[in-house]
């Protein structure tokens, strides 16, 4: 059993364990990622950790020109757009995350409806590693 | 469905003003808010002594981010010299200044207050882009920040859900563009004042001048379809689909409506007023709705008693052109998925039998964010009281209006309804 506090924290921290985990009401069931404290279905606080099996498919999708300057600092710009998007996990629940393996550069090309499978974008050494959740188009 | 909601007793509005909106290198919010608030004044028809107005809210999302200053309130006080009243700062993201109405609408309904003054102001264009990119993005959700979402990113993102859902293309949104720089001309406070037409024209002047290979456009669409003349911001949101970088204030006068004629024989009524809060974007009921607005607009029609139908006209908030249909149908204008056909048939021009942000919208007026909730009452009111000038709607007995107002992306929406009896 998963002990952490369910928190954006620990959330993200798992994320750095390549794990995508959210939170499941033990009242009513309703499944959530990122996790929650209070379940939107019954207003109750009792929760626990559910991990997600990381598929899903593609429920809308931006790729952006002119991005944040983090993003200006791994190479992404105008001439190198990146995308980005809403993923509807099997479970149900959505999640926000980085699009890879897609052609942003043509947007005509990415579909809503693709089916995805999660990756977790691993940059920078040691100490320093940043992980990102991201998904790409399921292979096979 | 929520009960219907009375207040205690009616609010009127009986004055109004706004700065005009744009990039101004040589005023500050102080001077927008002074120039606003004159207007104000002088639009009382019998006058005002601002001796009377009691207390005040003053609507700002991050003038603390973008000049480094906090704590409008008093300001604004000071500089009206009406300190030691009461002056409150609200902050609802993009929709600061409508929850400063509502406010001083609350105050007066208790019985607190008699006169109240409510705006808002925004100082944005003393950034770089960059800088009111960041800026903005401070009114997104945590997630979509570590997600790499832009501001415009999120509403390109509800675009992309709302054509696979419904088929509408860009063509449809470009319509909205089209519409709202053909209505901006027609409003001297707005920011900008050309047409789309007027804008490929001066393009290929400038190209025929300096000896350039001259663009064979044949329509407003081509042009917009052209990533030279409408690059992309975040797929599918071009240049042309995102509202600007703008300076600006607006404020209006409330006071008890038994009171109302002491200032004016033409008040203009608050009918009814929501509000509604919405979840981060991965957690949104829907892709393609705000669930804050169809919350608003149900406390709004619940307490004046009216319909979507008997919504004459509105301003709604187009930061981005897929905002305004997705704004047109949960308030309830159109239907789901019929939003961008009754766009493309004309139903939301200047003349057509709904028109939707006569004033020029946020896309072509401008968008200092936290006037922007005020400044689309302003709209209201003027076009209420026949005082709309060029963009009057032409051929109408004009009797109820509605103001959207939405704040980040979709976490604070309002729906005011106003009214002239």
């Amino acid at each position: 059993m998963e002990e952490r506090p369910l928190s954006d924290i620990s959330y993200y921290r798992f994320i750095d364990e390549e794990k995508l985990m959210g939170s499941r009401c033990k009242k009513c069931g309703q499944l959530y990622a990122p996790p929650r404290h209070f379940c939107f279905e019954c207003h109750r606080s009792e929760m626990e950790w559910h991990k997600m099996k990381g598929e899903g498919e593609l429920a809308a999708f931006t790729c952006i020109f002119i991005g944040p300057s983090f993003m200006g600092e791994q190479g992404y710009n105008r001439k190198n757009p990146y995308c980005t998007g809403v993923v509807k996990l099997e479970e149900g629940p959505r999640v926000v995350a980085r699009i890879e393996g897609v052609d942003a550069g043509n947007p005509d090309t990415i579909k809503v409806g693709t089916p995805l499978e999660v990756e977790f974008l691993r940059r920078g050494e040691g100490e320093e590693t940043v992980t990102s959740l991201a998904f790409r188009p399921r292979s096979g | 469905m929520p009960e219907k909601r009375e207040l205690g007793r009616g609010v009127a509005i009986v004055g109004a003003g706004m700065s005009k909106f744009g990039m101004f290198e040589d005023k500050d919010s102080k001077d927008l808010f002074a120039e606003a608030f004159k207007e104000m004044l002088s639009s009382v028809d019998k006058g005002i002594d601002p001796e009377r107005i009691e207390a005040m809210w003053i609507g700002n999302f991050s003038n603390d981010f973008f000049v480094h200053q906090a704590h409008w309130g008093p300001i604004i006080s000071d500089l009206l010299g009406l300190a030691p009243r009461a002056a409150t700062r609200t902050e609802g993201a993009c929709a600061a200044s409508t929850l400063a109405f509502r406010d001083g609408v609350m105050a007066i309904a208790s019985g607190l207050y008699d006169v109240v003054l409510v705006g808002g102001v925004e100082e944005m264009s003393k950034c770089t882009t960059e800088e009111v990119t960041e800026g903005l993005a401070l009114a997104t959700s945590p997630y979509e920040g570590a997600a790499a979402f832009t501001f415009p990113g999120v509403f390109g993102a509800l675009a992309t859900a709302y054509f696979d859902k419904y088929g509408a293309t860009r063509e449809d949104l470009m319509n909205i563009t089209i519409k709202s720089h053909n209505n901006a001309p027609l409003n001297p406070k707005a920011q900008f004042n050309k047409t789309i037409a007027d804008l490929m024209q001066a393009k290929i002047k400038k190209a025929e001048e300096r000896g350039k290979p001259v663009p064979s456009w044949g329509s407003e669409k081509e042009a917009l379809g052209d990533p030279r003349f409408n690059p992309p911001v975040a797929w599918p949101m071009f240049l042309y689909d995102c509202c600007p970088i703008s300076d600006g204030a607006s404020c209006m006068l409330l006071v008890a409506e038994d009171m109302a004629g002491e200032f004016t024989d033409k008040p203009i009524y608050m009918a009814g007023m929501g509000q509604g809060s919405g979840r981060a974007l991965h957690a949104s009921p829907s892709l393609t709705s705000f669930e804050a607005n169809k919350h608003a607009a149900a406390e709004a029609y619940a307490m004046s008693g009216l319909e979507p139908k008997d919504i004459q006209f509105s301003e709604v908030h187009d930061c981005f052109s897929i905002a305004e249909l997705i704004h047109i149908e949960d308030l309830g204008f159109f239907k789901p998925g019929e939003g961008y056909k009754a766009v493309a048939e004309g139903a939301t021009k200047l003349d057509g039998p709904m028109p939707i942000n006569t004033s020029g919208g946020l896309k072509c007026k401008g968008h200092p964010v936290g006037a922007t909730g005020v400044a689309q009452m302003f709209e209201v009111w003027k076009q209420l009281r026949e005082e709309a000038g060029e963009r009057q709607i032409p051929g109408r007995d004009l009797r109820v209006g509605g103001a959207q107002n939405l704040g980040g992306t979709g976490g604070t929406c309002t729906f005011t309804i106003l009214e002239r009896r």
